[in-house]
C-alpha cells in the first residue's frame, strides 16, 4: 500500500541548555582556574564538536579542595541531621526542576540517547538524593549502633558512563551521613558535575561541602593518595580499582570500589521468550553496553538456541542508531575515541579467535564515535570476548545444557557484579540466584536500578554497596 | 493472499486432534512475564512521531478504523449516518481516507451495506450472541448466517470464555471452526477473546494460538463492553502471536484492538507497536484494525491541525 | 605400695600437627620450631620452658590449606544456618569437656595463672556459643526487602565471601583466635588460620576439637609457623577471597594489603580490640557479600467485568 512508516526526526531541543565556553574547578563554593592554568576540552562524542573548555585540576588543586572540604567538615558534620536532610531535599527538587536541561546536557557530553538520560538517568539521580536526604536524620536507627559518625573528607572518583547518576550515588550518601566531598568526574564527561556545582549554589549548600575537580587519571590518583582524605570511593575499571587498593593500603582510609563485570544473562528453555529477548537487548545495548553490570554474556540453553537467536536478531534489526538527541534513538554514540578503539580491538580479536560476528544492517553516522550493535555466536569460555569486559554494544553468546552447567559457566569469571535468569519456573529462579556469585541478580528482568536497592560486586567487581541502607555504611565510622 | 486455514497436512494440525493434545500444546507455549511485556509496550509508547511520520500515521489510522456502533438504541438512521461518515470522514477535506469498515449488529447489516455501497468500505457485523456469547451454538451460527446473508464482509465473533476458562479448549476451537464455516468464502472472521475476561497474559497468548489454529482471519482483543479492553500490552502480545504463527505456518493473521482507544496519540502508539513488532506487512487495513467510535473524530481533528497549523475543535468535525 | 608407684610416671608428649582438610598432617617441609612458655617481663632475658615442637608451615602448606578450604566452601556455605549454629554450639560443648587441657595450654602460652587462664577459656567457650546463635540471625539483621519504586520484589541477603585467610592475633592465642575465627565460619565462609606465631599450641589443639565437633573437614584449616612466611602467599593467592590481618604488625599488614589488591580481597585491617568484650557484628559483616535479587511481580491480571 503506502510508504514505509519511517519516523521523522524528533530531536529534543538543545536550546534548553546553555553551555559556557569554559568552566573552572569548583572549590570552596567558587569556580576557579587550575593552579597551573591547565585546561582540556570536552567534546560531544556524537559529533566531535567541542562543547567547552574545562580547567584541569592538578595536585595543588587537589590539596586546595581537600583543605576546603576539611574546613567545611566541622560545621557540616555538626549540623543536625534534619538540616542536612533539607539541603539534600532541596538538591533533589532542583534536579527534578532542571531535569530536562540536565538530560540534554548529559546526552551532549556523554553521547547516550536522550531517551535514556530523560527516562532513566535523571529520574534516578533525583530519586537517589531524595532517598538519602531522608536518611540524614535517621542514622541512629540505621542499624549501625547509636550515633554513628561520618568519616571526614571523601575523595570520590566517578566514570563517564552515567556521569550524573554516579555523582548522585557518591555524593548523596556522603552528605547525608555528614561527610564533605571532593569529587573528580571523568575527563570525557565533566559537564554535568559542573552543572551540579551550580545546583549546590542554588540550594545554598555551605561552601566547601562539595568540591568538583575535573581532570584525568592523575588528578584522581592525587585525590586518592591525599593524606587528609578519610574515605575513597571509586567507580571504574578493575585495573584502576586495584591500583587504588594498593595506594590506600596501610592507611586508615575506608575504601569502596565498584568495578567491572562480565554479567551472565542465563536463558532457560522455559523462559518467557519475548521478554527474555527484550531483557537481553536491554542488558547489553542499554547505554551502548557501556555499563559495568551489562549482561554481556548470553548463556542460552542449547535446546532453544536457534529460536532465541532468530528472535534476537530480528529484534536487533529494529534498533535505531543515530543522533542521541533524537527521542527515537535507541543506540547513541560511544563515549570516546579511546573507548571505540578498545571495543574495535576486542571485537577484532573475537573474530580472529573464530567466533562468528553478526550485526544488523545499520548505517553509522560519518562523524563521531559509533559502533553497531554486535552479536558473537560460537563463543566459548576460552575466548577473550567471553572473559574481558568489552564495555560496548557487543554480546557474546554461549550455550549450556543443564542448570548446573549454566551456573558453573556464569560463575567462571574473576568478576561478580550482575547476572540475569530467565525461566518461568519459580523454584529454578531461586535455586540459580542462590548459586550465582554476583551482587545483583535480575530474574526475568535486567538492568533495573533503584535508590533503595543495594548495588555492588563480588570478587574483582569490587566491594562495598551503593544504594539502600547498605550504602550508608561506606560513609560511616562503623 | 495466503489461505487462512491450516492444511490437513500441516504438523500443527495434530495439536487440535484431541482436547488433551490441544491443551498440551497451548500450555507448552512460552510463558509471558507481565512486567516485561508491559514494560516493552510502555517503552514503545515513548516513541515520538512527528511531522511527516505523524501525517502518514494519522491517515493510516483513519483507514484502519472499524467505525463502530453497538448500542441497543441503534436505529437505521444512526447506522446510515455512521456509514456516511465512514465513507467521507471529513466532508471538508476530500483527501481524507475512508475508514476500513463500519461495525454493527447483525440486524443492521443490510442498512449499513446500503449506506457504504460502492465506497469500498466494508461492513463488519458482530455475531454469535455478542457480547456475552452465552447462547446455544445453533443460535450463534444462525446469527452468523443471517449477517453473512445480509451482506456482511466481516464477522466479529466472541469466543466462549466460560469454556476457555474451564479448560475446554477443544470446545472453543470447534465453535470457531463452525463459525468459520458459516462465514463461507465471502466473509473474513475476526475472533474476539475478551481479553479482560481471560485476565492473564498467558491466557491471551493461548487464546491467540487457539483462534489462529481454528482459522481466524483476525484476532481481536475485546468487545468494548467490559472494564479492560484493548491495551498496548495485550495488543503487543497478540502481535507477537501472529508474528510467530506466520513464522511457523506461513499464514498471516490480522489483529484488531478494540475498545478504549480514543485519541490519535493512543492510535499512533498502537501503530508503533505494529511497526516494531511485526513490521510493515501488517501496516495495512487488511491486517490491522482499530475497533473504535470516538477515535475517528480525534484523528480528524489532528489531521486538520497538521494541515492548518492550528488546533481544531469538536465543532469542526461531525458528530454522528 | 610397690616400687613402681613411687616413681613419677613419665608423661606422654603430644605431637602437635597442622590441621588441613580435616586431616592432621605434618608440614610438607618437614620443618618444626620450638614453642616455649611465655616468659614474663621479669625474666625476659631467660628462655621459656620448652613445650613442644610445632610444625613450621611452608607456602605449600598454605597452598594445600586453600585448596581444602575452597573444596569445603560449597558444602559449608550451602548448609542451613541452623545446621551451622548447631555445629558451632557443638564446638563449645566439646571445648567444655576439654576445659582443663585448654586452661593449661593457655596458661603456658600466655604466661597466665591457672585461674586467669580459666577465665580466658570460659570466655572462649562462651564466644562459640555467641556465634552459634548468630548463624541464623545475621541475615535478618543485615538483609531485607528493599521497597523499590516498581513492580518488583527486591531482596538483599548476605552471603559468605568465600575462603578467608585469618591471621590470628599474636597475643591472645585462644580467645583472640576464636574471636576472629568463629565470625568467619559462622556466616558460611571457610578459613585458613595462621596461628599465633609464638603461641600456636592452643590453636593446634583447637583443631582437634573442631575435628570432633561435626565441623566438616576443610572448613577450618590451621597452620602454625612464621606469620609473615605463611601470610605472604595467602595474601597473594588468587583463590583466597578475603584476609583478616589481626595478627599482622603494621609493616606486614601494609605489604599484605598491597598483595591482596591483586584480586581485590576484602581486607580487615588490624585494629586494637579488647577480646574480653562482647563482640559486635563487624567481624561477620566484614566477610559477607550482599546479593540483591529482583523479581517481577506484576498484577494478578486484567480484570474484566460482566455485563
Amino acid at each position: 500500500m503506502a510508504p514505509v512508516f519511517d519516523y521523522a526526526p524528533a530531536p529534543e531541543s538543545r536550546a534548553i541548555v546553555d553551555i559556557a565556553p569554559s568552566y573552572g574547578l569548583f572549590i570552596d563554593g567558587e569556580f576557579v582556574e587550575a593552579a597551573d592554568g591547565k585546561v582540556f576540552k570536552t567534546v560531544s562524542p556524537s559529533t566531535e564538536e567541542v562543547l567547552s573548555e574545562i580547567a584541569q585540576a592538578g595536585s595543588e588543586d587537589v590539596d586546595r579542595a581537600v583543605k576546603a572540604a576539611r574546613r567545611a567538615f566541622e560545621k557540616w558534620s555538626a549540623l543536625p541531621g534534619s538540616e542536612r536532610a533539607k539541603y539534600l531535599f532541596r538538591i533533589a527538587r532542583i534536579i527534578q526542576e532542571r531535569s530536562r536541561e540536565l538530560a540534554v546536557l548529559e546526552t551532549l557530553d556523554n553521547g547516550k540517547p536522550i531517551k535514556e538520560t530523560r527516562d532513566a538517568d535523571l529520574p534516578l539521580v533525583a530519586a537517589h538524593f531524595f532517598y538519602y536526604a531522608g536518611w540524614a536524620d535517621k542514622l541512629d536507627h540505621a542499624g549501625f549502633g547509636a550515633n554513628p559518625r561520618p568519616l571526614g573528607v571523601a575523595g570520590q572518583v566517578i566514570p563517564w558512563n552515567f556521569p550524573l547518576l554516579m555523582l548522585a550515588w557518591k555524593i548523596a550518601p556522603a552528605l547525608a551521613t555528614g561527610n564533605t566531598v571532593v569529587l573528580k568526574p571523568a575527563e570525557t564527561t565533566p559537564l554535568s558535575a559542573l552543572f551540579f556545582a551550580d545546583i549546590c549554589r542554588q540550594a545554598g549548600l555551605p561552601k566547601g561541602v562539595v568540591n568538583i575537580l575535573p581532570g584525568y587519571g592523575d588528578t584522581g590518583a592525587a585525590l586518592v593518595a591525599h593524606p587528609d582524605v578519610n574515605k575513597v570511593a571509586f567507580t571504574g575499571s578493575t585495573a584502576v580499582g586495584k591500583e587504588i587498593a594498593r595506594t590506600v593500603a596501610g592507611t586508615r582510609k575506608k575504601l569502596t570500589l565498584e568495578l567491572g563485570g562480565k554479567g551472565a544473562n542465563i536463558v532457560f528453555d522455559d523462559a518467557p521468550i519475548d521478554q527474555a529477548v527484550e531483557g537481553i537487548v536491554n542488558g547489553i545495548f542499554f547505554n551502548q553496553g557501556q555499563v559495568c553490570c551489562a549482561g554481556s554474556r548470553l548463556l542460552v540453553q542449547e535446546s532453544i538456541q536457534d529460536e532465541l537467536l532468530d528472535s534476537l536478531k530480528r529484534r536487533l534489526s529494529t534498533l535505531r542508531l543515530g543522533d542521541p538527541l533524537d527521542k527515537n534513538t535507541d543506540i547513541g554514540a560511544i563515549n570516546s575515541e579511546e573507548q571505540l578503539t578498545r571495543i574495535t580491538s576486542l571485537v577484532e580479536q573475537g573474530e580472529a579467535e573464530g567466533a562468528e560476528r553478526w550485526s544488523p544492517a545499520c548505517e553509522l553516522p560519518e562523524s563521531g564515535y559509533w559502533f553497531a550493535p554486535t552479536l558473537f555466536t560460537n563463543v566459548t569460555q576460552a575466548h577473550r570476548i567471553a572473559r574481558d569486559e568489552i564495555f560496548g554494544p557487543v554480546l557474546s553468546v554461549l550455550t549450556f545444557r543443564t542448570p548446573d552447567e549454566a551456573v558453573a559457566k556464569a560463575n567462571n569469571t574473576p568478576y561478580g557484579l550482575s547476572a540475569g535468569i530467565w525461566t518461568e519456573k519459580g523454584s529454578r529462579i531461586l535455586a540459580v540466584a542462590n548459586k550465582l556469585r554476583a551482587g545483583v541478580v535480575w530474574s526475568n528482568t535486567f538492568n533495573k536500578f533503584d535508590p533503595t536497592s543495594p548495588f555492588g560486586g563480588y570478587k574483582e567487581s569490587g566491594f562495598g554497596r551503593e544504594g539502600g541502607r547498605h550504602g550508608l555504611e561506606a560513609y560511616l565510622d562503623v | 493472499m495466503p489461505s487462512s486455514a491450516l492444511t490437513a497436512a500441516h504438523p500443527l494440525k495434530d495439536v487440535t486432534a484431541s482436547d488433551s493434545a490441544l491443551r498440551r500444546f497451548l500450555h507448552g507455549l512460552p510463558g509471558v512475564d507481565a512486567v516485561g511485556l508491559e514494560g516493552r509496550a510502555a517503552s514503545l509508547g515513548t516513541r515520538s512521531i512527528k511531522t511527516t511520520a505523524k501525517a502518514y500515521a494519522i491517515d493510516l489510522a483513519i483507514s484502519m478504523v472499524d467505525l463502530t456502533t453497538l448500542e441497543g438504541a441503534d436505529t437505521p438512521g444512526k447506522v446510515r449516518a455512521l456509514g456516511a461518515k465512514a465513507v467521507k470522514p471529513d466532508p471538508t477535506d476530500r483527501t481524507t481516507p475512508s475508514t476500513a469498515a463500519v461495525c454493527v449488529y447483525p440486524d443492521m447489516v443490510a442498512v449499513a451495506k446500503e449506506a457504504v455501497a460502492g465506497s469500498g468500505v466494508k461492513v463488519a457485523s458482530v455475531a454469535t450472541s455478542f457480547p456475552a456469547g452465552r447462547a446455544p451454538l445453533t443460535v450463534k451460527l444462525a446469527d452468523v448466517r443471517e449477517a453473512v446473508a445480509a451482506g456482511a464482509d466481516e464477522i466479529d465473533m466472541v469466543i466462549d470464555r466460560g469454556a476457555f476458562l474451564a479448560g475446554r479448549y477443544l470446545k472453543v476451537y470447534d465453535e470457531i471452526t463452525a463459525v468459520k464455516e458459516a462465514c463461507g468464502t465471502s466473509a473474513r472472521l475476526k475472533v474476539i477473546f475478551e481479553t479482560g475476561e481471560l485476565s492473564t497474559y498467558d491466557n491471551i497468548r493461548r487464546a491467540s494460538w487457539l483462534g489462529m489454529l481454528a482459522g481466524a482471519d483476525f484476532i481481536k482483543t475485546s468487545t468494548g463492553k467490559v472494564a479492560v479492553n484493548a491495551t498496548p500490552a495485550n495488543t503487543l502480545l497478540m502481535l507477537e502471536a501472529v508474528r510467530d504463527f506466520r513464522a511457523q505456518t506461513g499464514i498471516q493473521v490480522g489483529v484488531k484492538p478494540a475498545g478504549g482507544i480514543r485519541t490519535s496519540k493512543d492510535a499512533i502508539k498502537f501503530l508503533v507497536l505494529v511497526n516494531e513488532t511485526v513490521g510493515e506487512d501488517w501496516l495495512d487495513n487488511h491486517w490491522f484494525r482499530f475497533g473504535a467510535s470516538s477515535l475517528l473524530n480525534d484523528l480528524l481533528m489532528q489531521r486538520q491541525k497538521l494541515a492548518t497549523g492550528r488546533y481544531s475543535g469538536p465543532d469542526y468535525v461531525t458528530v454522528d | 605400695m610397690s616400687e613402681k608407684s613411687e616413681q613419677q610416671r613419665l608423661s606422654v608428649f603430644k605431637t602437635y600437627k597442622l590441621y588441613v582438610g580435616g586431616k592432621f598432617p605434618r608440614s610438607e617441609s618437614g620443618r618444626v620450631y620450638e614453642v616455649t612458655t611465655k616468659t614474663s617481663a621479669a625474666d625476659a632475658a631467660g628462655k621459656g620452658k620448652w613445650l613442644a615442637n610445632a610444625p613450621l608451615s611452608s607456602r605449600k602448606d598454605a597452598r594445600d590449606a586453600v585448596v581444602a578450604a575452597r573444596k569445603a566452601f560449597g558444602g559449608w556455605s550451602g548448609a542451613t544456618a541452623y545446621n551451622r549454629g548447631q555445629v558451632l554450639y557443638r564446638v563449645a560443648e566439646m571445648l567444655e569437656g576439654r576445659r582443663d587441657q585448654f586452661v593449661r595450654e593457655v596458661a603456658d602460652a600466655e604466661g597466665l595463672s591457672k585461674s586467669k587462664a580459666a577465665v580466658v577459656v570460659d570466655a572462649t567457650i562462651d564466644r562459640w556459643v555467641w556465634y552459634a546463635g548468630w548463624t541464623d540471625k545475621i541475615a535478618q539483621v543485615v538483609g531485607g526487602g528493599n521497597p523499590v519504586a516498581g513492580p518488583f520484589f527486591n531482596l538483599s541477603s548476605p552471603e559468605p565471601t568465600g575462603v578467608v585467610a585469618v591471621l590470628a592475633p599474636q597475643e591472645s592465642s585462644f580467645l583472640g583466635l576464636v574471636s576472629v575465627l568463629a565470625p568467619v565460619i559462622a556466616t558460611g565462609n571457610t578459613a585458613v588460620v595462621v596461628a599465633s606465631e609464638k603461641s600456636p599450641l592452643p590453636a593446634l589443639s583447637l583443631a582437634e576439637v573442631l575435628a570432633t565437633s561435626d565441623v566438616p573437614g576443610g572448613v577450618v584449616n590451621v597452620l602454625s609457623g612464621r606469620t609473615a612466611e605463611i601470610a605472604t602467599p595467602l595474601a597473594a593467592h588468587q583463590d583466597v577471597n578475603a584476609i583478616d590481618l589481626a595478627g599482622a604488625d603494621e609493616v606486614l599488614a601494609k605489604e599484605l594489603e598491597i598483595a591482596a589488591a591483586d584480586n581485590l580481597k576484602r581486607v580487615l585491617r588490624p585494629q586494637p580490640v579488647d577480646y574480653t568484650e562482647t563482640p559486635g557484628i563487624d567481624r561477620m559483616t566484614a566477610f559477607l557479600e550482599t546479593k540483591t535479587v529482583w523479581h517481577p511481580t506484576g498484577s494478578l491480571g486484567a480484570s474484566g467485568s460482566s455485563y
